[in-house]
């Protein structure tokens, strides 16, 4: 049922509901009593006004894009996770370990393993749901939250009990060392003789992530992997008619999208330079509407990934510049969710009737 | 590990179990109605910021009671619009209601009173106070029975005694009551509800009322009786805890009471390690109490201990035939 052009389905819906959700959260500033056009102005000067600002924002871009990518991964194959975030905690631990495993020499060796080891362990966090949902049964969405919290009592033990290092107060892992830092974009820029601020975290995994992307769409649209999880997640019935197993399906997508969380740990986790409790932030949750609003695909994701980059850095701002807590951006976050997830037809049916309007006079001259 | 030790941490039980209580109720009669609810959570910690606010305000944790009981219907209202009316996913609309509750919670708890998103400390008829059962202090001295009437038994707010008279109630409604028949067929079979006439986007709609009406109880349980006044995220995954006793207690009333109790036994041993460890000779970590309730979940869902079966018609928004 086509009822509408594929631009407005993939442009204009997710377009409007954005927009209803950034009037809301205009509302809320203004009962908070602020003029939304300054709080605006506020973040535009905070998260784009500086290379500092724009570090922040891009920093934060690229963990938003890999729980973004791990997020819709899922979606292609219609699994809901819900579980980035604990896929993305214990993908950091596998990020440190690898970091504190070998004195590394330069950053050059350390990153591959970095990403492998994060990689590994967010794809091990996600794979028991994935069984449990595929074998047994288990709805993901219980599951993952589950682990969720499972992940997060497990880091409180580990760092309180396990890697702290002797007669050290915080709960958090030692130093890794200079061997594993990254080059930050002051470095990459200073190459070609342009100032960037070096006090802002965002690194070279940032291109890592751009670069996750391509190969997200190569996989999806280009692989026979990709349309087997495409056809996986369209009908259930359908893909095991073909011969595509849906165990394999629920198994490899949910991997690939744990894998994709974990891979977060070397933006967030190596940027800190040790792991420290509740390194992910919420991201994993962030990933969710990034995804949703992204449409699941590469480009729409990093768009969203941007926007929220640049409403976490400017929210920060805020925070910091007015009297707005920095709750506010989980509130914009929850509000997208709901326009762009559960409420999609909010927008699309009243679309879709103004669209077979416009339609009906042409079928008749025909 | 005395007697008396052991009455104090049953009657922690007790009151750590009461919000669980209210919220796992709360859950079972949406999804029993076919509506699945991850926003527990969020409706949990809406009512508990509105009715420790306007309690402090009014002076009346009658009155805030109110106010919770409202943020959360307009939340459960939120999510019946989205799944019932727009037919939007469940599961996202709940994963939205939480992030709402945690966001709006803070930044109106920062505009209201400037204390770093909290509530100012309630006292007196501000909060639900204990009320002592009658007879409890004559009582007192009788050996072992005594002190659980006393201790165990009497001394809980108000909320405490509903949350479980709650449990026969939701029991009779579900399984005695020609509402609860159809509350429950709705949520096996729709069409077959519709077919005989009744208005299956009512029955949701109600169903989901129920649930925001319970989930304000918890909420205001949690912020005017257990503890005195609203903290930043004060409902620390109890929503997600109460939907995991839900799915342990298979989606029936008293099987609910007894996840409830257990799980809130886990987070009352988990104040008190030194009688864990008296108890077990070695130590356990407390991390691991924190994490039992999910991991137990986790291995109910799997189907190794008896298989839970959600409503059949869970998850899916109902489309009249055309």
């Amino acid at each position: 049922m086509d009822v509408m052009p594929k631009w407005a389905d993939a442009i204009l819906i997710p377009i409007l509901s954005i927009l209803i959700s950034f009037f809301l959260s205009g509302l809320v500033i203004l009962y908070l009593g602020m003029n939304p056009f300054e709080a605006l102005k506020l973040m535009v000067t905070g998260a784009l006004g500086s290379t500092y600002g724009w570090g922040y924002t891009l920093y934060y871009t690229t963990n938003f894009i890999f729980t973004g990518l791990c997020a819709a991964i899922a979606f292609h194959a219609r699994l809901f996770n819900i579980g980035g975030e604990g896929q993305a905690t214990f993908g950091g631990l596998g990020v440190a370990l690898v970091c504190l495993a070998v004195p590394w020499p330069h950053w050059t060796l350390a990153l591959p393993a970095a990403m492998l080891g994060g990689a590994l362990f967010g794809a091990a966090w996600a794979i028991i749901p994935a069984w449990l949902q595929a074998k047994r049964g288990s709805h993901i969405v219980i599951t993952t939250i589950m682990f969720n919290y499972i992940v997060a009592a497990l880091m409180v033990f580990l760092l309180v009990e396990v890697l702290k290092p002797e007669g050290s107060m915080d709960p958090a892992t030692r130093r890794f060392g200079d061997g594993v830092a990254l080059p930050k974009f002051s470095d990459i820029f200073g190459l070609f003789a342009i100032e960037f601020s070096d006090a802002a975290p965002a690194n070279i995994s940032f291109f890592i992530a751009i670069l996750a992307c391509y190969l997200f769409w190569l996989l999806v649209w280009r692989t026979k992997l990709g349309y087997e999880l495409r056809a996986y997640g369209h009908s259930e019935s359908a893909a095991a008619y073909a011969g595509i197993s849906p165990t394999k399906m629920i198994i490899v997508a949910m991997m690939i999208s744990g894998g994709l969380a974990g891979m977060m740990g070397i933006n967030s986790v190596m940027a800190t330079d040790r792991l420290v409790l509740n390194s992910v932030e919420g991201a994993g949750f962030i990933g969710l509407a990034v995804a949703l609003m992204g449409r699941s695909h590469p480009v729409g994701i990093f768009l969203a990934a941007l926007l929220f980059g640049f409403l976490y850095q400017g929210g920060g701002e805020l925070a910091l510049w007015a009297s707005i807590p920095r709750e506010l951006i989980i509130l914009i976050q929850g509000l997208v969710i709901l326009f762009t997830g559960a409420l999609d037809n909010l927008v699309r049916m009243p679309l879709e009737k103004l669209f077979l309007l416009l339609r009906k006079p042409r079928s008749e001259e025909v | 590990m005395d007697f008396l030790t052991l009455i104090q941490i049953l009657d922690t039980t007790v009151r750590l179990a009461t919000p669980l209580l209210f919220a796992c109720l709360a859950g079972l009669y949406s999804e029993r109605a076919g509506i699945f609810d991850i926003g527990l959570e969020g409706k949990m910690l809406a009512a508990a910021f509105f009715s420790a606010a306007f309690a402090a305000i009014t002076g009346s944790v009658w009155l805030g009671l109110l106010a919770g009981m409202g943020a959360s219907l307009f939340l459960s209202a939120v999510h019946g619009l989205a799944s019932i009316t727009f037919r939007g996913n469940q599961l996202i609309s709940g994963v939205a209601i939480n992030f709402l509750a945690a966001g709006l919670t803070v930044l109106i708890a920062q505009d209201w009173f400037q204390q770093g998103g909290r509530t100012p400390s309630l006292a007196g008829a501000a909060r639900f106070n204990e009320i002592d059962l009658p007879f409890q202090s004559a009582l007192a001295d009788v050996p072992y029975l005594g002190p659980i009437y006393s201790e165990l038994i009497s001394g809980h707010s108000i909320l405490v005694y509903v949350a479980f008279l709650t449990v026969p109630l939701t029991w009779y409604i579900l399984f005695r009551t020609r509402f609860g028949l159809r509350l429950r067929a709705v949520g096996e079979n729709p069409a077959a509800v519709d077919t005989a006439g009744v208005n299956v986007i009512w029955l949701r709609f109600v169903a989901v009322g129920i649930c925001g009406v319970l989930c304000g109880l918890a909420g205001a349980y949690l912020a005017t009786g257990l503890q005195a006044g609203f903290v930043k995220d004060m409902s620390s995954g109890r929503g997600f805890i109460a939907l995991a006793a839900l799915i342990f207690a298979k989606w029936r009333p008293w099987y609910a009471l007894f996840a409830c109790l257990l799980f809130g036994f886990f987070q009352a041993l988990s104040f008190r390690p030194d009688v864990v460890k008296a108890v077990l000779q070695f130590e356990i970590p407390g991390q691991l109490m924190d994490a039992l309730p999910y991991i137990l979940t986790v291995v109910i869902l799997a189907g190794f201990v008896g298989k839970a079966i959600p409503p059949r018609a869970g998850g899916e928004p109902y489309v009249k035939e055309r």
